[in-house]
Formats: structure tokens, sequence, C-alpha cells
């Protein structure tokens, strides 16, 4: 089945950002993109096992988004979220570890790829049950307002999750009840190998949205300029407002997980999306617009590198926590406050 | 809101004085004593505000705390459970009212997923400090999606604490040592124990939620039960007492963790042990008490440890055949004796 690449029809209306901002969000895209090519290495090498779900393509919305939240702002996120977890500010060294299961990984190494956990970031980690995030999500919403805190909580999911009744139940509790939440649909177009309109009478989601009383919008999730200017407005509204929606139109080029023959999609649909690749599309327009050239891009090319490097070493020397602590953290060891 | 914890008593009652009142009203004055204690503690499910609750525990707490307190959600389990979840994640401390444990099954994904394994999968880097209370059993001719018994399913998951208040002071006073902890507890309510009534202290508090207690002291065999079968359990051993066997009568009160060696240390005196529990008995709590028992004491026992538990078939409707179904005064009673004419 083949889908045609949709046009985006936000590129012309971008808001334009300062040399150092854009360049700030190429750098956070790029970062993810190699990190996430080195795991692929290390998948291979065996040193990073289990799922492992690649980002590579949808970097845009990551990057774009988080620099529109703050620091207090909560985040839900999926089994896909590496990227989230990089563009939050969660060290490289951490998540890298956590790949490793290692105990210096930001999950204690407990967790492996599809749950990164850092409350001090406030990340509430990638839930692997799709949708199983949204009621989180709504809850955490719910707690912060009930305390007076002036909080966003920014909730991902993927097209899948559309067709999961706690998808319904959150969004119509969250308007219900005006919670501070803002849903952030990536949708890629695929849940798993099912393409969307094999899985949804309906395909668009602000549709679902509109139907609960939530403001939606769709937003190019392969302009990084398009997300964060989108994110922004989102997020002020949801702070005074209540629930927002939206819905990044994005595309995955990389199988679901390591183990995904790809026959539900053909390679000249993937080279299509290809053309709007936002680590092909966004650099070019930062050298059409004399923001970017070789030298400059071939430092930040390094730099990522040099980073990945010593995150894999880190990992490397990390620990394995001794079998004696199989039973840790089952219970609460120390009361919370 | 505040963080600090209201700890003092909320009442000075005369000591020694006795109210009368019903399991209901002994877990509403539970509620509203939690709820005057900790301002971060909130109640949210179906019903429970206007309506007063499906079971009228909750009555009249909506006109006492107001609705940001007395919570009624949508018909949404899954998504109302997770709120509560969230909720407690970020410093609230929710009571979650399932209404019946037949719903619970809609909001399973989030108690066994999110509530009982965050905490690990994060590395201990969060808690869920939250109550889910709902109710469970049969006997109201509720047929067969209305009368579960699925809290031995619960007690199955690490990660969660699972509560059976089978008295008035555990209905009074497990609700906030559950809601001091700072795991997910959650608590079953029998339908039928609703209505049962009593004498409870005036100052009837916070009770400890790790062990099992003796009802009753024997030593001829040990009982074990917890919950709606409770009541039947302790009426069994007395009209056994009446026959000459004594018998100790444990209520487990938590299912999980397991108090092994309180019931270790009854069946090692009596050496022989009938447990009753209204859940199935293929894969109940009741094969697990049994498999303790084994593990621990096989070689005091005189007798095959004995089980009545409930048939296995969905509930059907007619009376009679819902008797049948359900562990009963007399089936306790013959299990008894042909566990006591056994000799090892």
């Amino acid at each position: 089945m083949s889908i045609p690449a949709q046009s985006p029809e936000h590129v012309a209306t971008t808001p334009s950002v300062s040399q150092e901002h854009a360049l700030e969000l190429f750098r956070s895209m790029l970062r993810i993109r190699r990190f996430e090519e080195r795991c692929v290495q290390l998948y291979s090498a065996a040193r990073i096992r289990g799922f492992l779900h690649l980002y590579i393509g949808e970097e845009a919305i990551a990057a774009g988004v988080m620099p529109a939240l703050q620091p207090d702002d909560a985040i839900v996120s999926t089994y896909r979220e590496h990227g989230h977890a990089l563009a939050r500010g969660i060290p490289m060294n951490a998540v890298m570890a956590e790949m490793f299961g290692k105990v210096q990984g930001c999950s204690h190494g407990r967790g492996g790829s599809m749950h990164l956990f850092d409350i001090g970031a406030r990340f509430y980690g990638g839930s692997a049950i799709v949708g199983g995030g949204l009621p989180l999500a709504v809850g955490i919403g719910l707690g912060e307002r009930m305390q007076q805190r002036h909080t966003v909580t920014a909730c991902f999911f993927g097209d899948g999750a559309v067709a999961e009744g706690e998808f319904h139940e959150c969004l119509n509790l969250a308007a219900l009840w005006k919670l501070p939440v803002l849903f952030l649909c990536e949708n890629n177009r695929y849940a798993m190998g099912t393409a969307i309109d094999r899985a949804l009478a309906n395909i668009d989601v602000t549709a679902k949205a509109a139907a609960y009383n939530i403001a939606a919008e769709t937003v190019d999730g392969m302009d990084v300029l398009a997300v964060e200017d989108a994110t922004r407005r989102a997020a002020a509204a949801v702070r005074d407002d209540g629930p927002r929606l939206l819905e990044f139109r994005t595309y995955r080029y990389r199988a679901h997980s390591m183990y995904d023959p790809e026959l539900y999609r053909s390679k000249e649909e993937v080279e299509r999306w290809r053309e709007h690749d936002p680590l092909v599309t966004f650099p070019a327009r930062l050298r059409a617009a004399g923001q970017l050239d070789d030298v400059r891009l071939s430092a930040i090319e390094q730099e990522i590198a040099a980073e990945i490097d010593a995150a894999v070493a880190f990992a490397d020397e990390g620990t394995l926590e001794p079998v004696s602590e199989l039973t840790r953290f089952v219970y609460t060891e120390t009361v919370p406050a | 809101m505040t963080e600090t914890r209201v700890s003092t008593a909320v009442q000075a009652p005369e000591a020694g004085a006795a109210i009368h009142c019903s399991y209901r009203e002994a877990m509403r004055a539970a509620i509203r004593d939690a709820m005057q204690r900790d301002p971060r503690v909130f109640l949210m499910g179906e019903d429970v505000g206007r309506y007063g609750g499906s079971f009228a525990v909750s009555m009249g707490l909506l006109a006492e705390f107001g609705p940001e307190r007395i919570r009624d959600t949508p018909l949404s389990e899954s998504a109302f459970v997770g709120a509560g979840i969230g909720a407690a994640l970020v410093g609230m401390r929710p009571i979650v009212e399932i209404m019946t444990v037949n719903f619970s099954l809609l909001a399973l994904d989030q108690i066994l997923n999110n509530a009982a394994t965050l905490s690990h999968m994060s590395g201990g880097q969060t808690s869920v400090p939250l109550v889910i209370r709902m109710t469970t059993g049969a006997g109201r001719q509720l047929a067969a999606q209305h009368s579960h018994s699925l809290e031995g399913w619960y007690a199955h998951i690490p990660g969660l604490k699972v509560l059976t208040p089978a008295t008035l002071e555990d209905a009074r006073g497990m609700l906030w040592t559950a809601l001091e902890d700072p795991d997910p507890v959650l608590i079953f309510e029998n339908g039928v124990l609703y209505t049962m009534e009593g004498d409870l202290a005036a100052d009837a508090g916070p009770v400890e939620i790790s062990h099992a207690a003796m009802r009753r002291r024997g030593g001829d065999l040990t009982l074990i039960s917890y919950g709606g079968t409770m009541p039947k359990t302790l009426e069994a051993a007395e009209r056994l007492a009446t026959e000459g066997i004594d018998c100790d009568v444990i209520d487990l009160r938590t299912l999980r963790p397991l108090d092994t060696e309180a019931i270790l240390e009854s069946v090692r005196r009596t050496t022989r042990a009938v447990i009753v529990d209204e859940g199935w008995r293929s894969g109940s709590i009741s094969a697990e008490v049994s498999a303790r028992i084994v593990e621990g004491a096989f070689y005091r026992l005189d007798s095959p440890v004995m089980r009545v538990c409930s048939a296995e078939v969905p509930m059907p409707y007619p009376k009679h055949l819902e008797d049948a179904a359900l562990p009963q005064v007399e089936t306790i009673m013959a299990a008894v004796h042909e566990c006591v004419g056994n000799h090892g």
C-alpha cells in the first residue's frame, strides 16, 4: 500500500528565528539522529538488546517541542522516546547507560530503551503500552492543578494510540475538567505495520479532538520551526485554558523495531518521504540563509560524535547491578515527602 | 497546598466508649477522617459525589468536602484510575473508587502496567502512593458479570498491596494506613459486609496492614479465610466447637504481602488446615496459601490441606445455584470434618 507524501502547508509561514537558535534546533535533531545511528550499530553488536524503536525521521518533533516547554512542565512519553529524552536534557551518558542496562542508566538499568525516566527533568517515562501514558498525563495534570502549580503536562503518543479507548477517555476527561494537558500526537502514519487509513475510519486526528471540545492543530512534523511555534502557542493556551492537541505529521524512515521486515510499505514511499527529511531540508534552509556552512557543520558533527563516543565509553564502563539486588524497586525504599 | 501531614486525632472521644455502626459507616468514617487529616487526599470515582456512592459509602461527603475533593468521574475506568496514578506521582494522595471489581478489569492495564510497575521501571525514582477501593464478591444474585472475587488475582502482582477488611475495625482503620503507604494499595470491600453491624470503639483509628489476625483460638485445626467469607468461617468454627472441634481462625486481612509466618505458626500447632476462599479454586489465593503451608509445614501436617472455594462456574443468577456455587457454613464444616478424619 502506498500513501503519498503530503505537502505540508505550513512551510511558507514558519517564523524566523535567530541564527543561534536555528543552529541549536538543528544540532538537537542531528544529535538524536547520530545517537540512534550509533544505537543501531550497538544493537548489531549485541551491546543493546530487547526492543529498539528508532525515531529516525521524527527528530523535528522532539527538537521543536522541548524548547517550547518550561523546566517544571511534565512530560509523558512513549516507547519511541530516545529523542524526547535527549531533547529534554537527560544526559546522553545516562540514556546510553540505560540502553546498556547499567546501574548508571537514567532508570538504573531497569527500564532499557522503552522506559527512560528522569524525574528531575520531570520526564515521567517511556510507556510501552500504546495509549497507556495518556491517563498518567491526565492525572499529572490533575495533581498539578490541585496543588496550584501553573505547569503543562505534555503527553506524546502515536497515531496508533488514537484507536485505543484510553485516548478517547482521556481527551474527554481532560476537557471535562479543563486539565493542563498538551496532547502531542506523533502521526507517523503507521501503527507498527498498519497504515493509519487501515486502522481509523476518520484519519483526521484533530476532528477527534474537536469531538471533545479540544482545540487542535495539524502541524508539519518535519519542520522543526513549525513544531516549535505551534507548541509555544499551544502550551500557552494549555497553561491558561485547559487541554490542547497538536497532530504532528511525520514519518519514520526505519523499521518499527529491529525485528521488522517492512512488508507493509514500499521503498518508493519511504524515498518520497526522505525528501522531507528534516535533517536534509532544515540544513538546506540554513545554508540558503547563510547560517550554516561546511565548516560549521563539520564542527557540529565532531562535537556530537565526541559526545556519543564518550557516552558509549561511559556506558561500557558502567556497572551491572548485582543479582543480589534483583528484587529492589518493587516497593518504595524510602517514604516520599 | 501544604505538604505537611496532619496526623493528630480528628476527634477526642470518651475513653472506652463504643458506637454502634455498620461496615459501610465505618468505611465512610475512614474516608472522612483521611480527608480531614490530609489536604492531599481526595476521592474520585463513578457516582461517588451526587449519588453518594453506588453502595452509599461516600454518602454526604460531597456536601462536606466539595466537588474538588469528592470527584464524580465519567464511566472511564482506565482514565480515572490512571489519573489517580498520575496525581499520586506528583504529590497527591488519591483514593480511587472503582464501583466493583468487575469494572476494574477495564482499568487493569493502568493498575498492572503503571501503578504496580512505575517505581521499578524508573529504578526507584517514582512512587505511586495511591489507594484503590472496590467492591468485590457474590451473594446478591447479581449473576455472572457482577459477582467476581478477583482479589486473589491482584495479589499475584508484585508492586501492589492487597487488603481485604473483614471487620468493622479494619474497615475503619485500614484506609489511613494504606494512604500513608508509599506504594499502590488495593482495598477490597466484599459487598455482603456493608450491612454488617456491631460496636466499634469510638476512638477506633488506623490499624496496621502487614499481619494476619487470629480471630478465634482453638488448636484442633486452622481455618484460614479473608474478606466476605470470614463471617461464615467464624460461624462454622462456633458450630464445630459445640461438636468438640476447636479451631484457630485466621483472617488473612492482607493478601499481598501474605503473612506466611502467622499461617505456619498456627498450622504447626494444629497440624491441619482448611482454607476458605470465595475465589475460584484454580490458581486462587487459597492455592498460594496451601502451597506455603506445604513448603513450610509439610512434616507437621496430619492431613492434606483442604480448600473450600467457589465452584468453577460463572456465577448463575438463581439463588439456589448461587448458594451452591459459594462457600457456605455447611461446606466449611464438612471440609473440617473430613480433614479431622484424616490421619497422617
